[in-house]
C-alpha cells in the first residue's frame, strides 16, 4: 500500500466512524442512566435516514433543505425516544431487566412494520448533499466532500456533549446516575424527568447519526440490527457508559473496516487472504480481543453495583404425571390434524427446545445470551452440510450435528465465561455475528446468501407425521434433559454461581468450570434443535443463525418467564403459532406480534406462566 | 502451646505508593481465637485477603500448617482447609438454608460434577447437625434470600464449618447484628472451635466482643503491627491507648 492510500483508507474510515460514534454514544448515555440495553436504538437510526429522506422530498434539494431535513428528522426521532420511554419503558423500570429487554425488541418490531408501511420495502436513494457533493484532491486521491464533513463533526460532538456533561446541572445529574441510580434517586432527583431527557439526548443522537448517513447508503428495512450490533460493539470496546470510549472504539472500527475494504485480497505464502471479506467479521474480532484483554472495554469500569436484587425464586420440579399428559397429547394430535397442523407442531417442537436450552443458561445459569441463534444455526448448517457435502447418511448427519455445535460452544464459552452480565451477552452476540457472517460469505461450502437446498430425511422419516414423532422424541428427549440437569449437583451449583460467585469461590467451586460446561451443554442441544429443524425444512438460509433469530429465543423465553420451568417452552409455542397465525393473515405481522408482546409485557410483567401462577394464587388466596 | 495452624510472617502489600501492610507477622493456634483489630484504614482487610487468596501479597509468607498458601486462589485454599464468612454476608440466595450448607458438603466431597442425581438426596442428615449446631435447624426450609441478617450470619459460619476447616477467617462476623446477637455469635463460634480444636482469627469493630471473646489480640495500625497479646495485656498497652484514645500529650 502506498501513503496516498493508506491516508484514502484512513480518511474513509475516520467518515465511516462519525455515525457509530452518535448512535453509540446514544446507546451509551442511556444504557448508564437507565440500565436499558436499548434494542431499539438501531430502529432510531433507521428512523433517522427514512425521515431525513422524506423530509429533503419534502423541503427540496437545497443546502437548507439538506440540513434542515437532518435537523429536523433527528428531532422528530428524539421525541420518538420519548415516547418509547414514557408509553412503554417507564411502566416497566421495576420489572426485571430482561422484561425491559423483551420491550424493546417487540418496539423494533413495530418501527420496523411502521417503516415498512410508511416507505416500502424498497431501497430508498437519499440525495448527495446539496454543495458538498464534489470532491477534494488530496495527495492525487479525490476524496468527497462530505465525507470531510463527517470527520469534524465526531469530535465536534464529542465535545458537546463533553460540555454537556460536565458543565451542566443535567450533565451532573446524568454522570451521577450513570455511577449510582439508586444514591441519586434517594437524594431526591425526579428520575422520571431525568430518564426522559436522557431517552430524548440518546434517541437524538442515533437519529442524527442516522440522518447524516442519508447521502452515503441508502434507507433500507435491514438497517435497524445490523447497525445495533455495531453499536453494541462499539460501546463494548468503549466501555459502557463512556462517551469518550465510544468515540476512540468507533474510530478504531470504522478505520479496521476501511482497510479492510481497501486491502482487498492479498496473496501471503501462497494463500489468499480476503480482507474485504473480512469487512463483516473484523469489528467483532477487535471486540473479542479487547474483552478477554480489557473485560469492561478500553475506557470502561467494572459495572456500578446493585443493591438489593430480588433474589430468582425457587424453581419447582415439574412432575412426571404432569410431562407425561404432555408428551400423550402432543402424540395424539397428528391423529386428528392435518397436515398443515403437524408441520407447524414441528416447528414449535423444535424452538421449544431452543429456547429452553437458552433459558437454561440465561435463567439458572445467569449468563444471559444474545447470540444463542450460533448455535442452532450452526447445528442446522452441520447436519446439511455433513449429509450435503460430505455424504454421510441423514441418521449420522443428525447425531453428529449437536456435537459440531458443541465444539463451537467450547471455543466460544472459553471466552464468554470470562465476563459477565452485558458484556457477556454482547460477546455471545458478537460470536453469532462472527458464524453468521463466515456461513453468510462461504459460498463453495455454504451456499452464501441462498443457503443449502435439498436437506430431506431419509425415506422412512420423510412422512410429516413420522418426522413429527421423531422431533417430539428427539426434542423432548433434550427438554427433559435439561430439566433434570437443573435439578442435579451440577445444576444447583450453577445457580448457587449466579447468586454469589464470591461464596461459590470461597467453598471451593470451579465456577468458570461450571459455567464453560454448561454454555457446551446448551450450544449442543440448541444444535440439536437446529438439525431437527433443518430437516423438517428441506433447506437451510443463514436467517437461522441471524440476530433475528436469536431475538426470536429471547422473546419466547421472556414472553413465557424466564423465572419458570415451563415458561419457555409455552413462549415458543405462542410466539410461533402466532406468528404463524399472522403472518397468513398480513404483510404487517411483525407489528401485530409487537403489539402482543407489548401488551403482554404491560400487563403481566413475569411473564405468561408467571404472571397465570400469581393470578391462580390471587384466586386461592380470595377463596381461603 | 499447642501447633500453630496459621503462620504469617515478613507480610507486605502496597497499593501505587501507599504501603498498605508492612512486615507483619504473627500465629494461629488450633482451638484459638484471635482478634485482629485496628483502627479504620490500618490494613486489616488487606491482611484478611491475602490469607484467604484474594490478594497477592508483594513479599512475605503464609503458611498453613506448614505449607506455603501465598499464590493460591481462594478456592483452593478453601480445599486445604480454610473456612469463610465475609463482612457483608454471602450465600445462595435462591436455594434453602439446608441447600446452601449441601453446596458446600457437595463441593467438599467433590461430587458436584454429576449431572442426573438428584441434589439435595446426599448430605442431609450432615447439613442438618451443622444447622443443628449453629442454631438454624429449625429455619432449614426457608429461603437464604428472606432470612434476617443475623440468621444469615449463622448460615455463613455453618457453611463455613462444612469442609472441617483446620483455620476459619471471619471478616467482620458480627457487622450489623444487635449487640446481643454478636456476643452470643462469637460465643458459638468459640465454642464451635475449642471443640473442633479449628484456629479462628477475626477482625471485629466491636470491642466487647474482642474483649470478651478473644484468646489472644493483635493491633495493627497503618499498616503495623503495633502490639500483641492477651486481652489484658493489649488493655494496657501504651501504644494501643495512643491509637484508640489519642496520644497522651
Amino acid at each position: 500500500m502506498t501513503l496516498a492510500s493508506i491516508l484514502i483508507q484512513l480518511l474513509n474510515g475516520l467518515a465511516a466512524a462519525a455515525s457509530l460514534f452518535l448512535v453509540s454514544a446514544g446507546l451509551s448515555l442511556i444504557f448508564g442512566v437507565t440500565r436499558i440495553v436499548n434494542f431499539a436504538h438501531g430502529s432510531l437510526y433507521m428512523l433517522g435516514l427514512y425521515g431525513t429522506y422524506s423530509l429533503i422530498q419534502f423541503f427540496g434539494r437545497t443546502p437548507l433543505g439538506f440540513w434542515g431535513a437532518v435537523v429536523l428528522a433527528a428531532l422528530a426521532v428524539g421525541l420518538v425516544g420519548i415516547l418509547i420511554e414514557v408509553l412503554v419503558l417507564r411502566r416497566i423500570y421495576r420489572a426485571p431487566e430482561l422484561f425491559q429487554l423483551l420491550a424493546t425488541f417487540a418496539v423494533v418490531l413495530v418501527i420496523k412494520d411502521i417503516a415498512l408501511f410508511t416507505w416500502g420495502a424498497e431501497d430508498l436513494v437519499g440525495p448527495r448533499a446539496p454543495g458538498l457533493s464534489t470532491a477534494v484532491e488530496i495527495m492525487g486521491r479525490r476524496i468527497p466532500a462530505y465525507d470531510l464533513l463527517l470527520i469534524a463533526i465526531g469530535p465536534v460532538v464529542l465535545a458537546l456533549l463533553w460540555l454537556l456533561l460536565t458543565r451542566t446541572r443535567w450533565g451532573a445529574l446524568v454522570r451521577a446516575a450513570t455511577q449510582d441510580r439508586e444514591m441519586v434517586g434517594a437524594l431526591g432527583v425526579d428520575q422520571a424527568k431525568l430518564f426522559t431527557s436522557v431517552f430524548f439526548v440518546g434517541s437524538v443522537l442515533a437519529g442524527l447519526g442516522g440522518a447524516l448517513q442519508i447521502p452515503r447508503e441508502p434507507a433500507n428495512l435491514e438497517l435497524d440490527l445490523a447497525i445495533i450490533a455495531d453499536a453494541f460493539v462499539v460501546t463494548v470496546v468503549g466501555g459502557l457508559g463512556s462517551i469518550g470510549g465510544a468515540f476512540l472504539a468507533a474510530i478504531i472500527i470504522g478505520v479496521a473496516k476501511a482497510f479492510c475494504i481497501g486491502i482487498g485480497t492479498v496473496t501471503w505464502f501462497g494463500f489468499e487472504v480476503s480482507f474485504s471479506k473480512l469487512t463483516l467479521v473484523v469489528e467483532f474480532l477487535i471486540m473479542a480481543l479487547v474483552l478477554v484483554v480489557r473485560p469492561y472495554g478500553l475506557l470502561g469500569k467494572p459495572q456500578a453495583a446493585q443493591r438489593a436484587t430480588e433474589p430468582a425464586p425457587r424453581l419447582q420440579v415439574p412432575s412426571w404425571t404432569f410431562a407425561l399428559v404432555w408428551l400423550a397429547l402432543l402424540a395424539l394430535v397428528p391423529l386428528a390434524a392435518d397436515r398443515y397442523t403437524t408441520i407447524l407442531l414441528t416447528d414449535i417442537v423444535c424452538f421449544a427446545l431452543f429456547s429452553v436450552s437458552l433459558h437454561f443458561i440465561m435463567g439458572p445459569a445467569g449468563m444471559v445470551s444474545f447470540g444463542h441463534a450460533a448455535y442452532f444455526g450452526i447445528g442446522a448448517y452441520a447436519a446439511g452440510l455433513l449429509m450435503k457435502r460430505f455424504g454421510l447418511p441423514m441418521e449420522a448427519a443428525l447425531l453428529l450435528a449437536p456435537l459440531v455445535a458443541g465444539l463451537f460452544a467450547i471455543v466460544y464459552g472459553w471466552f464468554c465465561v470470562r465476563l459477565s452480565g452485558v458484556y457477556l451477552a454482547m460477546l455471545t452476540l458478537a460470536f453469532a455475528q462472527i458464524s453468521w457472517s463466515v456461513v453468510f460469505q462461504w459460498d463453495s461450502m455454504t451456499g452464501g446468501s441462498n443457503g443449502v437446498f435439498g436437506v430431506w430425511p431419509s425415506a422412512w422419516l420423510a412422512d410429516k407425521t413420522t418426522y413429527y414423532y421423531l422431533a417430539l422424541v428427539l426434542c423432548g428427549a433434550g427438554i427433559v434433559f435439561l430439566w433434570r440437569v437443573l435439578f442435579s449437583p451440577f445444576g444447583y451449583a450453577l445457580r448457587a454461581g449466579r447468586d454469589s460467585p464470591l461464596r461459590a469461590e470461597a467453598i471451593g467451586i470451579d465456577l468458570r468450570g461450571f459455567q464453560w460446561a454448561a454454555f457446551v451443554l446448551v450450544g449442543a442441544l440448541a444444535g440439536l434443535a437446529g438439525a431437527v429443524y433443518a430437516f423438517s425444512k428441506g433447506s437451510i438460509s443463514p436467517s437461522s443463525i441471524s440476530i433475528a433469530q436469536s431475538t426470536d429465543g429471547l422473546i419466547m423465553v421472556l414472553l413465557g418467564g424466564v423465572e419458570t420451568l415451563t415458561g419457555p417452552v409455552v413462549g415458543a409455542a405462542i410466539f410461533t403459532w402466532l406468528r404463524d397465525v399472522v403472518a397468513r393473515n398480513t404483510e404487517f405481522w411483525r407489528a401485530v406480534m409487537g403489539g402482543v408482546i407489548l401488551l403482554i409485557v404491560l400487563l403481566f410483567p413475569q411473564g405468561l406462566v408467571g404472571g397465570l401462577k400469581v393470578l391462580v394464587a390471587r384466586w386461592r388466596e380470595q377463596r381461603a | 502451646m499447642s501447633q500453630a495452624i496459621l503462620q504469617v510472617e515478613g507480610l507486605h502489600k502496597a497499593f501505587g505508593g501507599v504501603q498498605a501492610v508492612a512486615d507483619v507477622s504473627f500465629a494461629v493456634s488450633a482451638g484459638e481465637m484471635l482478634a485482629l483489630i485496628g483502627p479504620n484504614g490500618a490494613g486489616k482487610s488487606t491482611c484478611f485477603n491475602m490469607l484467604n487468596g484474594q490478594l497477592t501479597p508483594d513479599s512475605g509468607i503464609v503458611r498453613l500448617e506448614g505449607r506455603d498458601i501465598v499464590g493460591l486462589r481462594p478456592r483452593v485454599i478453601w480445599r486445604l482447609g480454610v473456612g469463610r464468612t465475609f463482612q457483608i454476608t454471602a450465600t445462595f440466595a435462591s436455594l434453602s438454608v439446608r441447600e446452601n450448607v449441601q453446596m458446600a458438603l457437595y463441593s467438599h466431597a467433590g461430587r458436584l460434577r454429576s449431572l442426573l442425581s438428584r441434589f439435595g438426596a446426599a448430605f442431609g442428615r450432615e447439613a442438618d447437625a451443622l444447622l443443628d449446631q449453629v442454631g438454624m435447624l429449625d429455619q432449614a426450609e426457608r429461603t437464604c434470600g428472606v432470612l434476617a441478617y443475623g440468621d444469615l450470619k449463622r448460615v455463613e459460619l455453618a457453611i463455613a464449618l462444612a469442609n472441617q476447616p483446620r483455620l476459619l477467617l471471619m471478616d467482620e462476623p458480627t457487622a450489623g447484628m444487635a449487640p446481643k446477637e454478636r456476643v452470643a455469635l462469637m460465643e458459638l463460634t468459640a465454642r464451635l472451635a475449642r471443640a473442633r480444636n479449628i484456629a479462628v482469627l477475626f477482625t471485629e469493630h466491636d470491642m466487647d466482643v474482642v474483649f470478651t471473646q478473644a484468646d489472644r489480640i493483635i493491633v495493627l495500625d497503618r499498616g503495623v503491627l503495633i502490639a500483641g497479646g492477651t486481652p489484658p495485656e493489649v488493655r494496657a498497652n501504651p501504644n494501643v491507648r495512643a491509637v484508640y484514645l489519642g496520644s497522651a500529650h
